[in-house]
């Protein structure tokens, strides 16, 4: 059975001024896949992702999100629509609790802004959904802290958690494992397997150990371009893939071939 | 179901947070009976700017906006009351007030549209700019007055079948009649700070691209908040035109936007008693340095200690005078460890 097709990237291109930061790069992404997007620095990998949540707009290409073409909307629709998207650099309310932190982002499907006169905690769906959202991640011990004080593995966790109060279908993730710790990663793959089932999940990522141990697809950015899309082990084999990336085969190919 | 509520409600302000509050309430409302008349017009003034700080917070403080051009609505409004006060009947506040608060809510909405398309310094820019071609379009035309200004012929007064209920002509009833506004200005932004609405602001002032991320559309949010607070300054504004009975443009310069940025700073960005606390401070400084029994001749030059006490007061209290008792505290700290 083919899975359900729920974002769809064709021939997406982002230019700045003079320099095309992604060139007509395609991608799709099924519910109950973990697709890696994977490229050296300044591959494009971030701006795709940003392109694709709407962040900024494409400069040619179409996106569809659950067969809707979405490439003109503004981010806020997307993500109204189902969109959900982690920041690189941790992008949590320091000052509020963990608590308020998802209530606040599940409060973007019931904002109800003309209601002044009933308290924001009032909301039951957006509470609910916070709630829900907080024990996916695991930080249900931690939701009455201040998310300032939290430790840097807690704090990606916690920016799972506010993607997942606003009850997304696509989850974009701009390396939520940045700076973590062993166990940490662990936590956090753990906890992707677990949103896997439900979630179209894109997984953009330099620690490769934890890309070829969750992903069931990967798709290779160099310069802007995809060069390979596939499974895990199609990737690893694939030569383009190894001469452009993961080999370092610019320098090594002499020697390879002197031994050969 | 609606009363527990309100009972919950009032038992977790009141019991807790509120009492300075009620106190400083109940002090307002016993101050005419005890203070000079002088003394008295002081706190008239200072309540008319607290609410006219208060407005400028739900900006600056609660959204994160730095306006430098609030003094536009504020002005707006004064000069709206003075227009459409009729030349020999009183006007009646029950159309006056509404008429002029939703003429410098309209202004906000169109000088906020096109101001809130800018951020961070440019925004700033922008807003002082509309501001001050509101200010030349007084000061240059004949509009109303120029530079001379112009007089409100005859106060407003609220009369119900013949019975005159509230008569601004009375200095002590338009004391009160202010006093009840700054009361519910006050509770109109305490009660939008607990809605999602005032939640949603909170978050724009923190991050607004996680706001639009979650799926907020945030320049509906901002213009919102820059509506309200426009129709709230111009609240103020009526207050000012209707006590001193004449406006001018000098209402409407940077000064007094600026002004009213300081009393926020004084005060402590970011909360409600801050704006208050800010406006009185800022009033007596000025007062202060303005009298002759204190400084003689030196008086008049009030601007340069003010300025120099101003910067005093945000080197010692960077975060306005509602921090002051935990930075005492933690001052405090150390030396009793110590001894």
């Amino acid at each position: 059975m083919p899975a359900e097709i729920l974002l769809e990237a064709t021939d997406v291109s982002r230019r700045f001024g003079g320099l095309l930061a992604v060139d007509c790069a395609s991608l799709t992404l099924a519910r109950g896949e973990v697709h890696a997007l994977i490229g050296t620095n300044g591959a494009g990998k971030s701006t795709l992702v940003n392109v694709l949540s709407g962040e900024i707009p494409a400069s040619g290409g179409s996106v569809r999100l659950s067969g809707r073409d979405v490439t003109r909307w503004p981010q806020p629709r997307r993500a109204r629509a189902g969109l959900g998207r982690s920041y690189q650099r941790a992008t949590i309310f320091a000052q509020a609790s963990v608590f308020e932190n998802c209530r606040l982002t599940a409060q973007a499907h019931c904002q109800r802004a003309y209601d002044l006169w009933s308290d924001a905690t009032r909301c039951s769906d957006a509470t609910r959904a916070a709630e829900q959202a907080i024990a996916r991640a695991n930080l249900s011990a931690q939701a009455r802290r201040v998310a300032g004080t939290l430790s840097h593995g807690q704090k990606r966790q916690l920016e799972i958690a506010m993607c997942l109060a606003t009850a997304p279908s696509v989850l974009l993730l701009d390396e939520p494992l940045a700076g973590m710790g062993p166990e940490e990663t662990d936590r956090m793959l753990l906890l992707l397997e677990a949103l896997k089932p439900g979630h179209a999940v894109l997984l953009v990522e330099h620690d490769m150990d934890a890309v070829f141990r969750i992903a069931d697809r990967i798709t290779v950015m160099v310069s802007g371009r995809v060069i390979a899309t596939g499974e895990p082990a199609a990737i690893r084999g694939n030569a383009d893939v190894q001469s452009a990336y993961l080999g370092e085969s610019v320098d090594d190919a002499p020697q390879a071939a002197a031994i050969d | 179901m609606k009363f527990r509520r309100f009972a919950i409600l009032v038992r977790q302000t009141s019991a807790w947070r509120g009492w300075p509050l009620a106190v400083a309430v109940v002090a307002l409302a016993l101050f005419p009976h005890v203070g000079g008349s002088f003394y008295v017009d002081l706190v008239l003034t200072t309540m008319i700017l607290s609410i006219f700080a208060l407005s400028l917070e739900l900006l600056v403080g609660r959204t994160g906006l730095v306006s430098f051009g609030h003094a536009a609505f504020f002005g707006i409004a004064a000069y709206a009351t003075a227009l459409l006060s009729p030349s020999s009947q009183p006007p009646s506040l029950a159309w006056l007030l509404p008429a002029v608060v939703a003429i410098a809510a309209l202004a906000a909405l169109a000088i906020g549209a096109f101001c809130l398309r800018a951020r961070g310094v440019y925004f700033i820019m922008v807003t002082l700019a509309f501001a001050q071609m509101t200010y030349f379009v007084f000061h240059d035309t004949k509009l109303a007055g120029g530079t001379d200004g112009m007089y409100l012929n005859v106060k407003p007064l609220l009369a119900l079948d013949g019975d005159t209920l509230v008569d601004l002509r009375n200095p002590r009833t338009f004391y009160y009649a202010t006093l009840v506004l700054l009361v519910l200005v006050y509770a109109l932004l305490a009660t939008i700070g607990r809605s999602r609405f005032g939640h949603a602001l909170a978050g724009i002032r923190a991050n607004e691209q996680r706001m639009r991320a979650a799926g907020f559309s945030t320049y509906g949010y901002k213009l919102a908040a820059f509506t309200l607070a426009g129709g709230l300054a111009g609240v103020a504004g009526f207050l000012h035109a209707v006590k001193d009975g004449f406006v001018s443009p000098e209402i409407l310069a940077w000064h007094q936007s600026g002004a009213v940025l300081l009393m926020l700073i004084l005060g402590g960005i970011g909360t409600l008693r801050g704006a208050v606390l800010g406006a009185f401070a800022f009033v007596l400084m000025k007062e202060l340095f303005q009298s002759e029994a204190l400084f003689g001749a030196f008086a008049k030059h009030w601007q340069l200690p003010l300025g120099l006490a101003v910067i005093a007061c945000v080197a010692l209290m960077p975060k306005g005078i509602v921090a002051l008792p935990t930075q005492l505290r933690r001052f405090r700290a150390p030396l009793l460890h110590a001894g």
